[in-house]
Order: structure tokens, then C-alpha cells, then sequence
């Protein structure tokens, strides 16, 4: 999957997860412009652990805050081959 | 009439101890009771450890048909019942068994018998759920049980407010026992929380430590959950004195509030706002406690919240207070959790003698309390506080005084 497709399936599902449109929620977006607080922002982490099968560890999860973190994330876990459970014990 | 309200009983089961006895002096010797995860797959799950009871044995209190009603966690809230009672020596009366009440607290009740139903009849396909699991998952099922042991039909009910359970439910019991709506009370809480699914959900929330808990400290990575259960057998100061029972201190206010803010992150003012209404309450000025037994769950924003509302309601005297909690060895309870801290804030008074908060390893300036860090304090408190605060933003908190 391109960097590209990966945003664009990241964009869709905060969108989505947050009642936004989806042209509100751009690459750039922090989680803050968008309103997105501690709360919301597990709830996203779920939307995303479910949509690509990936376990996202807590301490990464800590420092997400912007759309661009959320495909850097998933691409990192996606390479390093951390779908499924494998992840579960990080 | 108003009467002084005064514990003459206290029982406790948690990963500290099946008594209060084992609960003291593992919190005097600053001993934590956290360990790796027996219940269920630990592989399972993001985080290891929890505090669960060691070695509980129904069976060494309940005859088989009771096992078949009771959950793990109205066990629990039985047990301490017992102890609290047993400890207190009072002798029931026909009278007095019409005016006592029962009031428990519990956040999720038998969630654990809901759990194995459940997997029974989704996973395993039986396609019958046990008929006793409607009454072993009531939140009232210790409540319950309790009055049919005891015989008392005064008023008897369960709170839940999720983390603040039992602190309400104290709360409650201590005001009816105050302006004489009852003679007496038993109030408490008591949880059962190590089951899969509800483990699961807590894994979701990314709030509960992968090591252990560290309230207060710099690198705290989250709260550690416990079980448990604790009760206090409450009765008027005179009538305590006039049958010679041993009083183990005196509940002397009861503050609540609601946060109206967010569903899950704390704020200040909201905690302030009990603190303020607990010491208003008990008719004390804010000098005039000397310690407090904090929510303290060790999550980055409980903590840091929970010392900024401190100091808003103690300004300078924030500094002369000492502060700990007792979760780092006993883990969070939830709807127990005010009820132990309450026996943990007791027995400190009874003994003159703080515990720490355990597992410290770092100072935080966002928490710069005196939080006891590690090592238990000699030093004797007149009152005290105990803070519990919810998710959904309800406070409550209970100030205590040693026995008079």
C-alpha cells in the first residue's frame, strides 16, 4: 500500500470515527485543530488496530497526536510485520 | 439530633490479605501485593500484572448452594461484612436489626459469572445461560446476602458510581447513621474485576501500567487493577461508649461532587469541590488535616490533576500535608476502592502510623506533594482524608478523625 493510499484510509476513518467530513481531516491535521481529545483519540487507535490488524503498543500510542503520526505509525507496524497478535506482548 | 458517627468494626480481603490484620501489616511494612496475573492469559493481554486476592478458598467460608449464588465479588463484600461485624461485638437486636442499614458499592458486580455465561453461549455454543447468574450479577448481591446473614432490615441498597462506589456508599451510611435515619450501619464496597472481557475493555483504555504502579512518580506508565472487598460496621459514638466496643475512629464528614467537564479526564475543580464540601462538612478547617489517602491510580492525568486540586483547596498547607496511595500495594479496586482506602486511612490513625505510597521511584513537579515516598512514617494524625474520584467525574470524599 503507497504512503498515499495509507492517508487517504486514515483520513476516512477519523473522519468517520469523529463524525467530520472528510475533507476537514487533511494529512496535516493535529489531533487538536481537529478537536480530537484522549478519549476520542483510543477510539481512533481502535478504528485503526481493527481496519489494518495490527496491535499498536501503549507507549506508541501515547505519542500520537497528529494524522501524520497515525500513518507513520500504522506504516511502521505494517513493515515490521507487527499484524495479528504478535504485537499484543509489546 | 445529630450523632457522632464512630467505626467499631472494619473487615478487609484484598491481594494485601484476607484481614485486617494481614491488609496492616502489609501496608506498614510498605509491601505490595501487585503480581503476575493468575486469572486468566496473561499472553492475552497488554499488561501482566494486576493485585488479585491470593488464595481464596470459598469453600473455607461459604457452604456449596451459597458458592452457587455469589460471585466472586459479593464473596468478597461477605467476608469483609463478617470480619467488620465479628470485630465490633455488637449484639443484634430485634430493634436494632429494623434500624440498621446495609449500603455497598460496586462498579461492575458479577461481571466474572456474566463473562463465563457468556462465552459459554457465544463461543462454546450452549445455548443455556446458568439461571443463577441474573441474581449473582445484581450490584445489591453482597448487600443482599448480607442482610439475609445478619437478619438487618433496615434501609439496604447498592451504590455504583463506578471508582467513587464505595465512598458514596459510606458516604450515605455515615449521614443516616448521623442524623438518626438509622442506629446503625454496615457500608462498604467490593469488587471482582479479573475476567477476560473486562480486562480487555481495560487494555483499551491504554491507561493500565505494562510494569507496576507508581502513583505520583515521574515515569508512572498507569494504574494497576485490584479485587477486594472492605467494610465498616458504623454506630453512634454513645452507643458504642455505652456497650464498651472498641472504636477504631470516627467518620466525621462526607463531601461529593460532580466534575461536569469530561466522561473520563479529571479536572480540578471538581475534585476540589469534594475535598472542600468533605471538610466543610465535618465542621474542620483545611489546617486541620494532616493526611490524605489520594485516588492516587498512578495515570499521568489523575495524579498531576488530583495535586493541582490539593493545593487549590489547602493553598500552603498542601506542603504540610503528607499524602500517599495505598493503590501501589493494593492496586485500584474500583468500587471497593474507597471502602479499603478507608480501612487503610483508619487503621493509619489507629496506629499513628502513615503508609507509603510504594513502588516510588521518581518525583514529578507536576505531583510535588509529600506523597511518603517508599518508606512507612511514624507519625501520628489527628484527621485525615480519603479521595475518590470517578470516571464520569463523580467525586467523593470522607474525612475521618482518630478515635476519640
Amino acid at each position: 500500500m503507497s504512503h498515499a493510499e495509507l492517508t487517504e484510509r486514515v483520513r476516512g476513518i477519523i473522519a468517520t470515527a469523529q463524525h467530520l467530513p472528510q475533507e476537514k481531516v487533511t494529512a496535516d491535521s493535529t489531533f487538536e485543530e481537529l478537536g480530537i481529545d484522549s478519549l476520542d483519540g483510543i477510539n481512533i487507535l481502535f478504528a485503526v488496530e481493527n481496519e489494518f490488524n495490527i496491535n499498536i503498543p501503549d507507549d506508541a500510542a501515547q505519542n500520537i497526536r497528529s494524522v501524520r503520526d497515525v500513518v507513520e505509525g500504522i506504516a511502521s507496524l505494517l513493515e515490521g510485520g507487527q499484524g495479528g497478535q504478535a504485537a499484543v506482548r509489546a | 439530633m445529630q450523632h457522632r458517627v464512630v467505626v467499631t468494626g472494619a473487615g478487609v480481603i484484598s491481594a494485601l490479605g484476607h484481614n485486617c490484620g494481614e491488609f496492616w501489616r502489609s501496608l506498614a511494612a510498605g509491601r505490595s501485593g501487585i503480581q503476575p496475573l493468575q486469572a486468566v492469559d496473561r499472553g492475552l493481554l497488554r499488561f501482566p500484572n494486576g493485585a488479585e486476592v491470593q488464595g481464596f478458598d470459598p469453600s473455607r467460608y461459604f457452604d456449596e448452594k451459597e458458592i452457587g449464588l455469589l460471585d466472586r465479588f459479593a464473596q468478597f463484600g461477605v467476608v469483609a461484612a463478617r470480619e467488620a461485624i465479628a470485630q465490633s461485638g455488637i449484639q443484634w437486636s430485634e430493634e436494632l436489626r429494623e434500624s440498621t442499614a446495609i449500603v455497598t458499592g460496586s462498579c461492575v458486580g458479577g461481571q466474572t459469572t456474566e463473562d463465563e455465561g457468556f462465552v459459554n453461549l457465544y463461543r462454546n455454543n450452549i445455548p443455556r445461560v446458568n439461571p443463577l447468574t441474573i441474581p449473582r450479577t445484581m450490584e445489591n448481591a453482597a448487600a443482599s446476602r448480607i442482610s439475609l446473614e445478619t437478619g438487618v432490615v433496615g434501609p439496604t441498597y447498592t451504590v455504583s458510581t463506578a471508582c467513587s462506589s464505595a465512598n458514596h456508599a459510606i458516604g450515605q451510611a455515615f449521614w443516616m447513621v448521623r442524623t438518626g435515619t438509622a442506629r446503625a450501619a454496615i457500608a462498604g464496597g467490593s469488587e471482582a474485576v479479573f475476567s477476560l472481557g473486562f480486562l480487555k475493555a481495560w487494555e483499551a483504555m491504554r491507561v493500565v501500567s505494562p510494569d507496576t504502579c507508581r502513583p505520583f512518580s515521574k515515569d508512572r506508565r498507569g494504574l494497576i487493577l485490584g479485587e477486594g472487598g472492605a467494610m465498616l460496621m458504623l454506630e453512634r459514638l454513645e452507643e458504642a461508649r455505652a456497650r464498651g466496643a472498641k472504636i477504631f475512629g470516627e467518620i466525621i464528614g462526607f463531601g461529593m461532587s460532580s466534575d461536569a467537564f469530561h466522561i473520563t479526564q479529571p479536572s480540578p475543580e471538581g475534585a476540589a469541590r469534594a475535598m472542600r464540601s468533605a471538610i466543610s462538612d465535618s465542621g474542620l478547617q483545611p489546617e486541620d488535616i494532616g493526611y490524605i489517602n489520594a485516588h492516587g491510580t498512578a495515570t499521568q492525568a489523575n495524579d498531576a490533576t488530583e495535586t493541582a486540586a490539593i493545593r487549590k483547596v489547602f493553598g500552603v498547607h498542601a506542603d504540610r500535608l503528607a499524602v500517599s496511595s495505598t493503590k501501589s500495594m493494593h492496586g485500584h479496586t474500583l468500587g471497593a476502592a474507597g471502602a479499603i482506602e478507608a480501612v487503610a486511612t483508619l487503621l493509619s490513625l489507629c496506629n499513628g502510623v502513615l503508609p507509603p505510597t510504594a513502588n516510588f521511584t521518581a518525583p514529578d513537579p507536576a505531583c510535588d506533594l509529600d506523597v511518603i515516598p517508599n518508606q512507612v512514617r511514624q507519625q501520628q494524625v489527628e484527621c485525615a482524608l480519603s479521595n475518590s474520584f470517578a470516571f464520569g467525574g463523580l467525586n467523593a470524599v470522607l474525612a475521618f478523625r482518630r478515635a476519640p
